[in-house]
């Protein structure tokens, strides 16, 4: 199962690398979304799969099996609601660009100045 | 979506959802959940109310403005600090008090419970900016 | 010591809170102060014995081995007489001078800042605190020569001057680091005692070298002497305080102070010897032509930085003498020499020499002092400059190896100086009055207090040198030699060969004088002869240098920073794929060990359906499914997370997923449409790069997997979080206890992005 997970791993990359490069500002913020979650996967992925023993304390013995390693985790979780401010973020910019200059095209934002 | 199905849906959708994040909330410190979790849940329930009614009603009835989620969620936090900086153990270090109750037993209160609801408020907080603010009308 | 730069910083700013009634008199303020470190430093100097040290020494860095280092013996105390007594008289004169001008409190805060600076710098006897005080002179004296920034010229010739004496300070700093790599210590004391491990060192050269580079600028030496006229541009109080009395010196001071640790060397003198020989001639030289009365003064300066140096080249008792003297003589009339400039410019509006003349008719008591220091500067007895001249001459003729040479150019250069001297006096105070402007006076008193008291010093001195050579020649010279030397000055050294150079040089000096007064010709022809003997105007080759340089920058700028957004990308991309790509072939021990296999199949399912959603994403042609399918493939991975044991994160990741997609519907509708902007060929050229990184990127996941380093952090948590953290959910433990500032800072990063967002879509209010 790593190697499928980790080939979707490439795919999201592949995808969101791929959005990233479009003009249209829409499909950037995307790419993002999709990159964000590539990572995600991949930081998961990383620490080893454990199937159905999640990180909790039970009750008796301490740790006889093997359970999901909790540092991880919680990076993750961190970065799936940071990613969520990002996007919103980066809508709410991509919003307020297109109503300033009317274009959904990147290659507009060329200047800095004028 | 201005259907009365999804209207009387809604009131108890949301109850429910309201509900929820409080209990992911509660319960966050020993099973799934937590004040991400129970945040985000509470934020859902209001964008579900704002799109049976339509944002701009919301707005108009929301009796707390959402600044003051975030204001208070972060106050909580600073709040859930202070035990620590008086016993002069490292910044945000959990504190514990343990209080018997008569009838529910020996019931364990610390700081990171504060601090968990903190985030609660906050998240809901920031979810309510992010649905307000994207639907503003010009 | 350091007590004493503090009452600088102190007193800069104390200036600005005097009460209204003292507030016109912040230069006598500040006066006091130099006049009160002054007597410290008299009364140090007349307590200690001579060629006795007083060592201050304050931690600073004692993990890198630094510590403050302040140190008054002869040396630093001789310059630190300079600096605060003719500060003195330079606040003095200033108070008067800069009355009319706006914004004087700023100035005055630079110009006593600059003279703490100025007094840190002698005193340092560390190389590296040093090289500070160095460069916060370098920048005061950038912002006194701006004083009139509103004028082009001025901010052109502070930048220049900035531009050389910053790059020469870098240089002096890397000088200071590659010797200090031989001693492993940057204190002076350190480096004398093992003089001849550093002079043996491979690195002494560039070390040399590059120290030289600093002092060179720092002293306006050929080739870098072009920025001194153009500091020019400078209020005459600055001129005559940091550009003729100290800043320049602090070169020299530098060269004197590092003498017993570097110098006696071939390198050292020959390099040092030449470069002060060639700028003490080239500032004669054009000194004659020039007529600008700053710029005559100016480059009389950088000839008299050229003898110093080359005197501290020569590197014998008598030439380090000599070079005090000088040292002395040179600030004495010069200093008095700029403030009267600076009181003829006022008093009649131009410095065009050939708008001056008969001024002494107007100004009787100006001609008088002008007349001492024009005298000193030209060597002529009584004056101190007559002494430190003789000095020079009986140091040159003593002088080893290139004596002749030297000789011949010194002798050259002192009789344009006679030349420049007596066509000073003559062209500004003699002959007819032809400014049409108003008369000129002489009041304020204040302006001429200071050419009063610096003439007088120099007439005094050199009727009276003992006391002068006991007190403070004396108490230098043995720290530079360190040995006991008995100092004997006197005006008449006798008939000798001294003296008939010198007689030479007044002779020949008062005859070039007459010719060119007599025929107009001349000095027209040797301006000609300087246009084409130096046709690079060196202060152009600065500027064109600088411009080709600033284009060059933009160029490449332009070529890199081009403005396209996803090419900036697709080069951080290329570039990050193939540092990963090479890690990935070194790290050969990571052994892919994950074999392919669909089980469990509802999950191989879930993944495979998460891998089209994605792709579909990417090709679908409307906004709608392409969201649709983005939220198909977030859940997906959600689905992943629920199998592998984290439900707090597919939770999360659930919530967030349908959060995004509502926050896409709502916005949605007031976008525009995906437009077809780019052509299939770069389509095809993105798909590459994409996959070629996606693949990258699946080979690190599977490097990754189940990589176990010795000992994971989350041991510590997992064993931890019931017993101190008292929850069973260890993941939410660690956000809310064990990384609770973490958790702190990614809330404030959302609410700082909410508020963003706040500010970006509200409503414009109605005015």
């Amino acid at each position: 199962m790593e190697t499928l997970l980790a080939i979707l791993v490439g795919i999201l990359y592949t995808a969101g690398f791929y959005m990233l490069l479009r003009r249209s500002i829409l499909k950037f913020i995307i790419g993002i979304i999709f990159l964000s979650n590539a990572t995600n996967l991949l930081v998961f992925l990383s620490a080893g799969l454990v199937a159905g023993s999640p990180a909790f304390i039970k009750d008796g013995n301490m740790q006889a099996e093997k359970t999901a390693d909790p540092l991880p985790q919680a990076l993750v979780l961190t970065a799936i609601v940071i990613g969520l401010g990002i996007l919103v973020f980066t809508l709410a910019l991509k919003y307020k660009y297109f109503e300033v200059t009317g274009t959904d095209d990147l290659d507009q934002l060329k200047k800095t100045d004028d | 979506m201005n259907t009365v199905i999804l209207k009387i849906a809604s009131r108890y959708v949301r109850g429910l959802l309201i509900i929820f994040a409080v209990i992911a909330l509660l319960r966050g410190h020993n099973f799934p959940g937590g004040g991400f979790i129970g945040g985000l849940l509470a934020g859902l329930s209001v964008a579900f109310k704002g799109y049976t009614f339509g944002i701009a009603y919301l707005k108009k009835h929301m009796s707390i403005m959402p600044e003051w989620f975030i204001i208070s969620g972060l106050v909580m936090i600073l709040f859930s600090a202070i035990p620590a900086f008086l016993n002069k153990t490292g910044f945000m270090t959990g504190e514990w008090y343990k209080i018997t109750l008569p009838l529910a037993g020996e019931l364990k209160l610390g700081t990171p419970l504060i601090f968990d609801f903190g985030i609660f408020l906050a998240i809901i907080g920031i979810t309510i900016i992010f649905l307000f603010s994207l639907t503003e009308k010009e | 010591m350091s007590k004493i730069l503090l009452l600088y910083l102190i007193f800069s700013v104390l200036i600005f809170f005097l009460p209204k009634k003292l507030a016109g008199y912040k230069a006598i303020v500040l006066m006091l102060l130099q006049v009160a470190v002054f007597i410290y430093f008299i009364s140090l100097a007349l307590n200690t014995p001579s060629g006795s040290t007083v060592i201050e020494e304050i931690p600073w860095i004692p993990g890198l081995g630094l510590n403050l280092v302040f140190v008054a013996d002869g040396l630093s105390g001789a310059f630190a007489l300079l600096i605060t007594g003719i500060g003195a008289l330079v606040f003095l004169f200033a108070h008067q001078y800069m009355k009319k001008y706006e914004n004087t409190g700023g100035f005055y805060l630079q110009l006593n800042l600059f003279s703490g600076a100025m007094l840190g710098l002698v005193l340092s006897g560390n190389l590296v605190q040093m090289f500070i005080f160095w460069e916060l002179t370098t920048v005061f004296s950038f912002f006194l020569i701006a004083f009139f920034h509103e004028k082009e010229e001025s901010r052109k010739a502070a930048f220049q001057s900035l531009f050389v004496t910053g790059f020469g300070g870098l240089s002096l700093l890397t000088g200071i680091i590659l010797l200090g790599t031989v001693t492993d210590s940057y204190a002076v004391n350190d480096w004398i005692t093992h003089a001849d491990e550093i002079r043996n060192s491979q690195l002494y050269l560039p070390g040399l070298v590059l120290i030289f580079l600093g002092v060179f600028t720092k002293s306006a030496q050929f080739p870098f002497h072009f920025w001194l006229p153009g500091a020019m541009q400078a209020p005459a109080p600055v001129s005559a305080y940091l550009h003729s009395a100290t800043m320049v010196k602090a070169g020299v001071f530098l060269l004197i102070r590092l003498t017993p640790a570097l110098g006696g060397t071939p390198e050292w003198t020959y390099i040092i010897s030449l470069t002060g020989v060639l700028t003490m001639l080239t500032g004669a030289w054009f000194a004659v032509t020039k007529t600008d009365i700053k710029s005559i003064l100016a480059y009389t300066t950088i000839s008299a930085l050229g003898i110093l140096v080359l005197l501290t080249g020569i590197n014998t008792m008598l030439s380090l003498k000599a070079a005090l003297v000088f040292l002395f003589v040179h600030a004495f009339y010069k200093a008095s020499l700029f403030m009267i400039a600076g009181l003829i410019e006022k008093k009649t509006g131009t410095r065009e020499i050939e708008n001056l003349g008969g001024l002494v008719r107007y100004m009787p008591l100006t001609f008088i002092f002008a007349t001492l220091a024009l005298f000193s500067m030209a060597g002529l007895p009584p004056m101190l400059g007559f002494l430190g001249k003789e000095l020079i001459y009986e140091a040159k003729v003593q002088s080893p190896g290139i004596a002749s040479l030297v000789l011949i150019l010194g002798v050259t250069a002192n009789i344009l100086m006679v030349t420049v001297s007596l066509l000073f006096l003559y062209k500004v105070f003699l002959g007819k009055y032809k400014n049409r402007g108003a008369i000129p006076n002489e009041k304020g008193f204040l302006l001429l207090s200071g050419p009063a008291v610096l003439g007088m010093l120099s007439l005094i001195i050199g009727l009276f040198p003992e006391f002068f050579a006991k007190s403070v020649i004396e108490p230098a010279l043995n720290i530079i030699r360190d040995e006991k030397i008995v100092v004997k000055l006197e005006l008449w050294h006798g008939f000798n060969k001294v003296f008939f150079l010198s007689l030479v040089t007044v002779l020949s000096g008062a005859g070039l004088f007459l010719l060119i007064i007599k025929q107009e010709k001349v000095i027209t022809f040797w301006r000609k002869i300087n246009t084409r003997l130096f046709a690079v105007n060196f202060s152009d080759v600065f500027t064109n240098f600088l411009n080709n340089f600033i284009e060059f920058s933009k160029q490449g700028t332009k070529s890199i920073q081009h403005g396209y957004h996803r090419y900036y990308i697709l080069t951080i991309v290329l570039f990050a794929s193939a540092l990963l790509t090479l890690q990935l072939m070194v790290t050969s021990e990571w052994k892919i060990q994950a074999p392919l296999s669909f089980r469990p199949f509802y999950i191989s399912g879930v993944v495979i359906i998460t891998a089209l959603a994605t792709i579909f994403s990417i090709i679908s042609p409307t906004r709608i499914l392409t969201i649709i399918s983005m939220g198909v493939a977030g859940y997906g991975i959600a689905l992943v997370y629920l199998y592998y044991s984290a439900p707090d994160l597919a939770i999360t990741q659930i919530l967030v997923e349908t959060l995004t997609v509502v926050m896409f519907f709502l916005i949605l509708q007031r976008l525009p449409r995906f437009a077809k902007l780019s052509p299939i060929r770069t389509k095809i050229r993105d798909a590459v790069v994409s996959l070629f990184f996606g693949g990258i990127m699946t080979m690190l996941a599977l490097k990754a997997i189940k990589i176990n380093f010795s000992n994971p952090v989350s041991d510590y948590f997992v064993e931890n979080s019931l017993s101190k953290g008292y929850g069973r959910n260890i993941v939410n433990v660690i956000l809310v206890d064990f990384r609770a500032l973490d958790t702190l800072g990614e809330v404030t990063v959302l609410t700082v992005a909410a508020f963003g967002v706040f500010l970006l879509l509200r409503k414009k209010s109605e005015p």
